[in-house]
């Protein structure tokens, strides 16, 4: 089944559409509605401009990266080196996989023509003239919507040789991911892309210096491109103004879990994350209390009540040890079992682990069979504090953020929540079974 | 000269060339940062996580596999964080690997053992269930046990980097991920076992050794390859007079850390069945077995009332084997007729270098291949007639940025490495290098290597064409076996005596003996009837040999000889390198043909000086030493276990040029001549039948 815009996005008064404000068009995938709703427009905007100032635009919008790290990509552009006679690429990361995560897919569903001008525009602004979105191969039906789109740009004229007689030229494929999370790593993804085993790439080089195929390459999430368009059209000081000093514009947020409204809302960098799942996500279901919330995808270490009043934005969530991350807020209530939620998280992550390396191949399934057996009753005191160590001997060491990914969320849950896991001791069922 | 740095490691001020890898810095420093992953001259991991360190000012510890030193960097290496770093990761490794240490054949000489004896917890807090996937076999010679895998990915990268095979692969992922050959279930390869001597642990082991014996109850002794010309050392292990393993454990031969199949499973002809272990005379047209004291009376009675005397060698033996021999032959049967089946057209090299210096050498050695900037390669399929020269020059090509130029009568594997290859047709191989002139112009050194295509008047056009590039051009060329190099150079041809020296009489080749009328002949480790048709019953012959060759059927008096593994003496490789052979066991029966010559000539009278005397073959290279141009090498290098070049460019070589008697035996990775025939591993393997040198090549 494939979900209307409704199913995914409730809507909410506190949305500033920016990047999904063609969302609510009819047919709002098609070329024709993005031509007739400013679509493009940007492109011929950027076209006249120079690569310093697409560059410099970028930067004063305060844009960073959306794929969960928060990087500046205005920074990021600006490493490409300009002297360096090899091709350069434009890579979209379309590789969505986080737990908790759901935003990349409305765009590319909804509106993947300004996914493929934010590439456009980048590859204006390091003379690239190649651009690839890798789509995570669960991802099968959008593969379709964003294929449809790059034939309608290209017998538009909008791909191309010569794009609208700008002298510009620029090629733009989709290719499917094979089911790893481990892709969406922007260096594991890229040597999937060039048909290799997924695993990461040792850093440095980083993509901006030898990326796709040694060459070099820009490298961004799918909402970071889709949100470019409208920097170059409104301007990077209207963008930046729209969320908070160090943390410009909006972010396409997934609230989910024990909510009375889940969704994706589009919302300003910085709103308070009681504003989110009180206001914009309609409070708790059956007016539980809230236990924990994930604030940025399954990686990122767990908040709980008390941090309820912290503003949404990289840098605040930050001083509270955890991440924005990819914008996936899970929110759980007073009956969720802990114990059960750190195997799911781990039980995922073992399985995603790509194997590469020693301390994420053996530490997850490690813990993952520990988890297993402390869930189901088995567990002993010493397993407690266990998990913790074996989660802070990850933590750092391995070859890729993976493990770090793994290892936050264990680290948090027994911090947080040991009372849980006591709780399952001496061979206990677990407390919470048939509560929700 | 390289720029050097300052660093500082575990708070010693250190130097190192600029841009070496820390752990590599450290390594020369006297500090060992352990890793699994990391392998000198394979790419970069940063898998195994064992040699994280600490760098100032950096948030994370970093692999010292991938960090280049860099001036000023503080760095430890052995602090409390990475104490704790490296006996997680080992916990970590204990988890899924087996402890079955007791039967597994890496224990005693395990890397995971060793590190968690010196890095490890005493203890493991693992107390989940194990992963177990069942063992694979992936050829007679290769199995492979995933639960024992670390996944350090050395067997991948040392099969698709170091042998440009790549057969090998990774399946799956997270802690299921598995080495997989890339052809489904099974190799199909070059079955070097290169990746059973790079794995650190005992998940791939060796068919011809798996769960026989341990390590510590064996005696390793490392000594030249008894089959190819390449001159590669290889460790035997043996226990109780028994070969039970051939590997590279060693690594301290000219090869480094290469070793084909031959090298690496071609020792069981040792042990074979068919094996001769007793002396037999001719009685009634049937060779019946009898004592020593009866086979010697019989061999120098049947020698002695014969008027003429054709002499064969061996291309197996030893130097001083061979020495002895061409003395036994002119000094004793007073015969010029000697020979040796020739491969290479060594005098007509060393005719056409004649009045160079000895140094720099217009001769190149086979460590001059790895480090020269650019190779000429004419002729011969160095992937199965030379494997380590192949390795070398892959190495070269991959490590060096060496330029590689080849002509040859077919397409072969190392085309693959090569810069530029032309195909030439049968003879017109030296025509063909002109195509290469302005190229090989622009390169500093050229060394060019040719098979037994380039002989004769060949071989003096070629030096007159290297002679006009502008370098230091050098030479190689390439002969089949063990010591063809060395019967050249002791003089086992019939014009030339030891050390290219004329000989006072010239006598018959090889084919003139064969079709004469000689009334005798004395065949050591050589097995002529196999090309050559000789008539039984007409001469008195002699064998001495390990089998019951087609020429071994044919004697007299069958003397049943010691094999390559089992004595003293040295062997010169193709590139006229010289090394210590050392006895490995000894096998009940046999004797030393150096020890049968003696007794034979001792039974006949002739007095043919120390070996006369004496069986040991010390004696007899010292008379090398110093009576063989060229040969008056460092005997102290030598007894340590060095190669050292023997100095063969002495003046004008006056010899006979019989260009149509050199001729390689085109033997492929999995035959070996006479001897491969008795190696069980060789024809076990798969790859086996279907090997072929391609058409043309060394003829």
């Amino acid at each position: 089944m494939i979900y209307g815009l409704r199913d995914l996005m409730p809507g909410s008064e506190h949305e500033v559409k920016v990047i999904s404000r063609r969302f609510d068009l009819p047919n709002s995938a098609s070329i024709d509605t993005y031509l007739a709703n400013e679509g493009y427009q940007a492109f011929l905007k950027a076209r006249k401009m120079t690569q310093d100032e697409i560059i410099e635009e970028v930067k004063k919008s305060g844009l960073r990266g959306r794929g969960g790290a928060g990087f500046s990509t205005g920074m990021k552009w600006s490493f490409v080196p300009k002297n360096i006679q090899k091709p350069r690429y434009i890579v979209c990361n379309a590789d969505e996989s986080e737990p908790g995560t759901c935003k990349d897919r409305l765009l590319m569903q909804f509106d993947p023509h300004e996914i493929i001008e934010g590439m456009m525009i980048a590859g204006l602004a390091i003379d690239a003239h190649k651009g690839f979105i890798y789509i995570r191969g669960e991802y099968r039906f959008l593969i379709e919507i964003v294929e449809k789109a790059i034939d309608e740009a290209y017998a538009r004229g909008w791909l191309g040789k010569n794009i609208q007689g700008t002298g510009f030229d620029f090629d733009c494929v989709a290719h499917s991911g094979a089911g790893a999370y481990e892709c969406g790593e922007e260096s594991a993804l890229l040597e999937s892309l060039e048909g290799k085993r997924g695993i990461p790439r040792i850093r440095p080089p980083f993509p901006a210096v030898a990326g796709l195929y040694q060459s070099p390459t820009i490298l961004n999430n799918v909402e970071t491109f889709a949100t470019v368009p409208a920097i170059i059209l409104k301007g990077g000081d209207w963008y930046h103004a729209l969320g908070t000093p160090k943390n410009g514009g909006t972010k396409l947020t997934n609230i989910s879990g024990h909510v009375k409204r889940p969704g994706c809302y589009e919302l300003p960098l910085g709103i308070s994350l009681r504003k989110a799942i009180y206001e914009v996500a309609g409070g708790m279901e059956g007016d539980k209390k809230i236990k924990a919330i994930i604030p940025g995808g399954s990686s990122t270490p767990m908040l709980v009540p008390d941090q309820l009043d912290t503003p949404m934005d990289f840098d605040s969530m930050a001083k509270q040890g955890t991440f924005l991350g990819s914008g996936g807020l899970v929110v759980m209530n007073e009956d969720t079992c802990m114990v059960e939620v750190a195997l799911r998280v781990m039980r995922f992550y073992s399985h995603e682990s790509c194997g590469w390396c020693i301390p994420c191949r053996e530490g997850t399934t490690w813990l993952k069979k520990m988890l297993t057996r402390f869930h189901a009753g088995g567990g002993e005191e010493r397993d407690i504090n266990l998990i913790n160590e074996l989660a802070q001997a990850m933590l750092g060491r391995t070859f890729c953020p993976l493990g770090d990914a793994a290892a936050m969320p264990m680290i948090s849950a027994v911090k947080h929540f040991r009372a849980d896991f006591e709780a399952h001791l001496n061979g206990n069922k677990c407390p919470y079974e048939g509560r929700q | 000269m390289p720029e050097l740095v300052k660093f500082k490691l575990n708070d010693k001020e250190l130097t190192a060339e600029k841009g070496t890898l820390l752990i590599e810095a450290a390594r020369q420093n006297g500090v060992e940062i352990p890793a699994f992953c990391y392998y000198p001259g394979l790419s970069l991991q940063a898998a195994c996580r064992m040699c994280l360190v600490d760098i100032e000012k950096r948030p994370k510890l970093a692999t010292a596999c991938t960090e280049p030193v860099m001036e000023g960097m503080v760095v430890w290496s052995d602090n409390e964080k990475i104490h704790t770093a490296r006996k997680t990761t080992l916990e970590f490794l204990l988890t899924n690997h087996p402890l079955d240490c007791p039967v597994c054949d890496k224990g005693g000489e395990c890397e995971l053992q060793d590190m968690v004896f010196r890095y490890g917890a005493g203890g493991s807090r693992f107390v989940e269930e194990k992963l177990h996937v069942p063992e694979q076999k992936w050829s007679p010679v290769v199995y492979y046990d995933a639960p024992r895998c670390i996944l350090c990915y050395r067997c991948i990268r040392i099969c698709n980097e170091g042998m440009g095979v790549g057969a090998l692969g990774l399946n799956y992922r997270g802690v299921n991920s598995e080495i997989v050959p890339n052809k489904g279930d099974h190799l199909e390869c070059e079955e070097c076992g290169m990746c059973i001597d790079i794995c650190p642990v005992g998940a791939l082991t060796s068919g011809a050794y798996r769960y026989q014996t341990r390590p510590w109850e064996m005696t390793y002794v490392a000594t030249p390859c008894a089959h190819c010309g390449d001159g590669c050392k290889v460790t035997l292990s043996v226990r109780n007079n028994q070969i039970m393993r051939g590997n590279n454990r060693d690594a301290s031969g000219l090869n480094g850390e290469f070793l084909c199949i031959k090298g690496r499973y071609g020792y069981d002809f040792t042990h074979s069945a068919e094996r001769i272990t007793k002396p037999r005379v001719r009685k009634n047209d049937e060779l019946v077995e009898c004592t020593w004291t009866e086979a010697i009376a019989a061999a120098a009675a049947g020698l002695k009332a014969a008027k003429t005397h054709g002499v064969i060698g061996s291309t197996h033996t030893t130097n001083e084997e061979n020495f002895f021999l061409q003395k036994f032959a002119r000094q004793g049967l007073k015969t010029p007729h000697i020979d040796h089946r020739r491969s290479a057209d060594f005098p007509a090299l060393m005719d056409a270098l004649a009045g160079r210096p000895a140094t720099p050498s217009a001769l190149a050695t086979s460590r001059d291949v790895l480090e020269a900037p650019a190779v000429l390669l004419i002729g011969n399929n160095p992937t199965d007639q030379h494997p380590m020269l192949a390795w070398n020059i892959r190495t070269a090509v991959r490590l060096r940025k060496q330029h590689l130029y080849i002509v040859n009568r077919a397409s072969i594997p190392l085309v693959a490495q090569a810069e530029a290859a032309k195909i030439a047709k049968a003879g017109e191989e030296i025509e063909e290098l002109e195509r290469f002139r302005d190229a090989l112009a622009k390169e500093k050194d050229v060394v060019i290597i040719f098979g037994s295509e380039v002989k004769g008047a060949d071989i003096t056009k070629l030096v007159a064409f290297g002679d006009t590039l502008p370098g230091h051009t050098r030479y190689i060329a390439l002969a089949d076996n063990a010591n063809s190099r060395g019967a050249v150079d002791m003089g086992v041809l019939p014009d030339l005596g030891p050390g290219y020296q004329p000989a006072a009489q010239a006598g018959m080749a090889l084919d003139e003996m064969l079709a004469g009328n000689l009334e005798a002949f004395l065949i050591v480790g050589a097995n002529p009837a196999r090309r050559y048709l000789i008539q039984a019953g007409k001469a008195f012959v002699v064998v001495q040999d390990m089998f019951l060759t087609e020429t071994a059927q044919i004697a007299d008096v069958l003397l049943p000889s010691a094999g390559p593994y089992e004595k003293g003496g040295t062997v010169t490789n193709t590139y006229g390198e010289v090394q210590r052979q050392k006895l490995g066991l000894l096998v009940n029966g046999a004797k030393t043909d150096l020890e049968i010559l003696s007794l034979i000539a001792r039974a006949m009278g002739f007095d043919l000086g120390a070996a006369n005397a004496a069986t040991q073959s010390n004696e007899v290279f010292e008379e090398i030493r110093r009576s063989v141009k060229g040969y008056n090498i460092a005997a102290a290098a030598l007894w340590t276990g060095s190669a050292v070049p023997a100095v063969t460019l002495n003046g004008a070589v006056p010899h006979r040029d019989r260009p149509d008697l050199i001729a390689s035996s085109n033997d492929t990775l999995f035959t070996s001549g006479t001897l491969g025939r008795y190696c069980s591993a060789l024809s076990a393997v798969a790859e086996a039948k279907e090997r072929k040198n391609p058409e043309g090549i060394g003829k």
